[in-house]
């Protein structure tokens, strides 16, 4: 009996893995990943090197020379003083000699200026140029007042706030930093999991429903080692393609900041991952036996889409209240939610990172998936067996009913 | 023992599929289910495999009821042909096997014999969508037969096939019956039946409405067809004491009568009236039998 699981598990497996379109889904994410790895080398790569020359027609006393000491540590943009005309200055842009000229003047000692280029769209130049007259400006201000250096550095220095938790077992800040990257890095893995790898099987249930094999599958195996061969093969075959997209997007993250931001964490929360990973399990099966049972409904592979609609909305809607919560995890609504077992995998994942849920709490949640889990796997077993049975015009919810009379006596 | 079913019905709902069907299959023999579309025989297999439970009564094989423990001896090709379109023909046929418990060396072996003798082995290695409709049917033919099944239940084997397919088809199950293999099939071509099964039941409505042996039921049925054939005056043949039917052949005409006797009747009716090429008493076709007791079952 258990041997035909594994059948079920390996030729699910072996076959999705060697499909043209399993490869070039995974080729075509490694290679985003990859590109988003390398994406300041790239833009780097694309953007000119020449530096920008800007024009300054400086109507002022001295604020160029302070603007160009300012701007000696930006490589991209060289200032050049211009004396003469307006028109002039125009033509240098018109033939690209310049990038921009900017016209310097101060009224009532606030600066006013002008900037002319080719096109505006490039906000980086005029973004650069703003902040460095900002500075211009305060200590040309903090001059004509009087101001020291360290004056000025005193009234612009922010404010530290520190805060303290008084509960015993609230977490510090620096934790909850840190649970909130895990959390959020988990929540997003969960979602895309879900969502990718749950309407891949009940397309495998619709296409084996509509090319008619499933009568003989269904003659020859139990529903149940069916769905459970189907549901943990495909969930291999997401774990084959999660270790290829994050081999090549640790290699390509390799010297970048944010990996050693992420990895650079002190004492990795062991027990956090590890809820990480039964809620994320958990989550996983409560989902892929919704899409498998819907798969098993409809008559047709074109139904698919709009069958998985109601079920989509569920994981979605419980990513949004999760990403919510990631902000506010004390809301009671957030506490409510957290009981619900088609929200638990990720809004009470996302509690137990962020606050002190007690033990009973965690207890209960999961004992309340669990049991949905069981009971959606009894129920939707049945009416798995009955549904494919079943051919219809159009399908539609009301199926589900039928094919659950279907498995009576 | 063979395959028994015991007061089987089925309801869905209000309506009711199979009605109180009773049956003993034994083993080894070749079973037809005959019946027009909606009488009831894709329920009754499905009720046979166990992919539905019945209302009420009990199946059993072999004095067992069957479930997934049995599916290694239980060989199915159902009524709506279907494969793996994107699968080989041998990827295919051994994860079939396997479901039913076979390994995958017995797999290729027994599966290269099939194509062998389907005359098909060049297609071993082709997808399945890339084949001929009747080449589809064979190999899911092949998939049903593979482990060598006990009991075989095939759900309108030769529909859609080609008459020298439907003899390939039809010589297999010969040969697997004559290996001891209990066969059920339905069929709605009256011919395929009364050619390969000893025992029948016709369905109609859900509910068995004759059933036995083929050579039994020939003999109750009483009336026999006389088969003309000649350049005669045939209108008059209507009034002859017996004559139930007249049916008017190409070469002549074909009569059903009340019991044998009448023969003779009809041939002194006929003597010395015109040229008679052929004149011969036959046996009721498993059609006369079908339209008679059906036709019978719709007027009530």
């Amino acid at each position: 009996m258990n041997n035909k699981f594994w059948i079920v598990f390996a030729h699910t497996y072996m076959t999705k893995l060697k499909s043209k379109s399993f490869f070039i889904s995974t080729m075509i994410t490694a290679l985003i990943i990859f590109g988003i790895g390398q994406l300041d080398r790239i833009i780097e790569a694309f953007s000119d090197n020449d530096q920008k020359t800007i024009g300054v027609i400086d109507q002022t006393n001295g604020w160029y020379e302070a603007l160009q000491a300012q701007m000696q540590s930006n490589k991209e943009i060289k200032l050049v003083r211009h004396d003469e005309n307006e028109e002039q200055a125009k033509k240098y842009v018109q033939t690209e000699k310049w990038y921009a000229y900017i016209v310097l003047h101060v009224k009532n000692g606030q600066p006013k200026v002008a900037y002319y280029a080719k096109n505006i769209a490039d906000s980086d130049v005029t973004h650069e140029i703003e902040q460095a007259l900002q500075q211009v400006k305060i200590a040309m201000m903090a001059k004509q007042i009087g101001l020291t250096y360290d004056q000025i550095n005193a009234l612009y220095a922010p404010i530290a706030i520190e805060k303290v938790a008084l509960e015993k077992h609230a977490k510090t800040e620096e934790q909850l930093e840190q649970a909130r990257a895990i959390v959020y890095v988990l929540l997003f893995a969960m979602y895309m999991f879900v969502l990718m790898y749950g309407s891949m099987i009940m397309m495998e249930v619709a296409t084996e429903k509509s090319s008619r094999i499933m009568e003989i599958l269904i003659s020859s195996t139990s529903p149940i080692q069916q769905l459970f061969g189907k549901i943990l093969g495909v969930a291999l075959l997401s774990l084959t393609q999660f270790v290829v997209i994050f081999a090549v997007g640790y290699t390509s993250l390799q010297n970048s900041a944010m990996l050693s931001q992420l990895l650079g964490m002190e004492e990795l929360p062991i027990s956090l991952i590890a809820y990480g990973i039964v809620f994320f399990l958990l989550g996983y099966l409560l989902y892929a036996m919704l899409f498998a049972v819907l798969g098993s409904i409809v008559s047709r592979v074109e139904e698919v889409q709009q069958m998985a609609g109601p079920v989509t909305m569920l994981v979605v809607a419980a990513f949004i209240m999760a990403m919510f919560g990631l902000n506010v995890p004390e809301s009671p609504f957030i506490t409510v939610m957290s009981f619900v077992p088609f929200f638990t995998p990720m809004i009470m994942f996302l509690r137990i990172g962020m606050l002190n849920v007690p033990i009973w709490e965690i207890t209960l949640s999961l004992a309340l998936l669990v049991a949905t889990i069981a009971f959606l796997f009894v129920f939707g077993s049945k009416i798995y067996r009955g549904g494919v049975l079943m051919y219809n015009q159009a399908s539609s919810w009301k199926d589900l009913k039928r094919a659950w009379q279907l498995t009576k006596r | 023992m063979g395959l028994v079913l015991q007061h089987v019905t089925k309801q869905f709902g209000s309506f009711v599929a199979v009605d109180d069907v009773t049956l003993c299959i034994p083993e080894q023999r070749m079973f037809g289910f005959l019946g027009a579309n909606g009488a009831g025989k894709t329920t009754t297999f499905r009720m046979i495999l166990g992919l539905l439970e019945p209302t009420k009564g009990e199946i059993t094989w072999n004095g067992e009821r069957i479930t997934y423990k049995h599916s290694h001896l239980i060989g199915y090709l159902p009524e709506e042909r279907g494969l793996y379109p994107k699968l080989k023909v041998k990827e295919q046929l051994i994860y079939l096997g396997r479901l039913r418990g076979l390994r995958k060396e017995e797999i290729v072996k027994e599966m290269r014999h099939w194509l062998e003798r389907f005359k098909i082995p060049q297609y071993e290695h082709q997808k399945v969508e890339q084949l001929s409709k009747g080449n589809q049917q064979k190999i899911q033919f092949i998939a049903a037969v593979l482990h060598r099944p006990s009991l075989l239940i095939l759900d309108e084997p030769f529909s859609g096939l080609d008459p020298v397919n439907v003899e390939m088809l039809k010589e297999a199950v010969i040969d697997l019956q004559q290996q001891g293999t209990t066969i059920v099939f339905s069929s709605h071509r009256m011919e395929h039946v009364e050619q390969l099964c000893e025992h029948i039941c016709i369905m109609h409505k859900g509910k068995p409405i004759v059933h036995g042996s083929m050579k039994e039921l020939k003999r109750s049925f009483g009336k026999k067809n006389v088969i003309i054939h000649g350049e005669l005056p045939f209108e008059t043949l209507t009034e002859v004491p017996g004559v139930l039917k007249m049916e008017k052949t190409v070469e002549g005409v074909r009569l059903q009568i009340a019991d044998e006797h009448v023969s003779q009747h009809i041939l002194e009716h006929i003597y010395a009236k015109g040229f008679i090429r052929k004149f011969s008493l036959e046996e009721p076709s498993l059609n006369d039998i079908f339209i008679e007791k059906v036709g019978a079952a719709y007027e009530q």
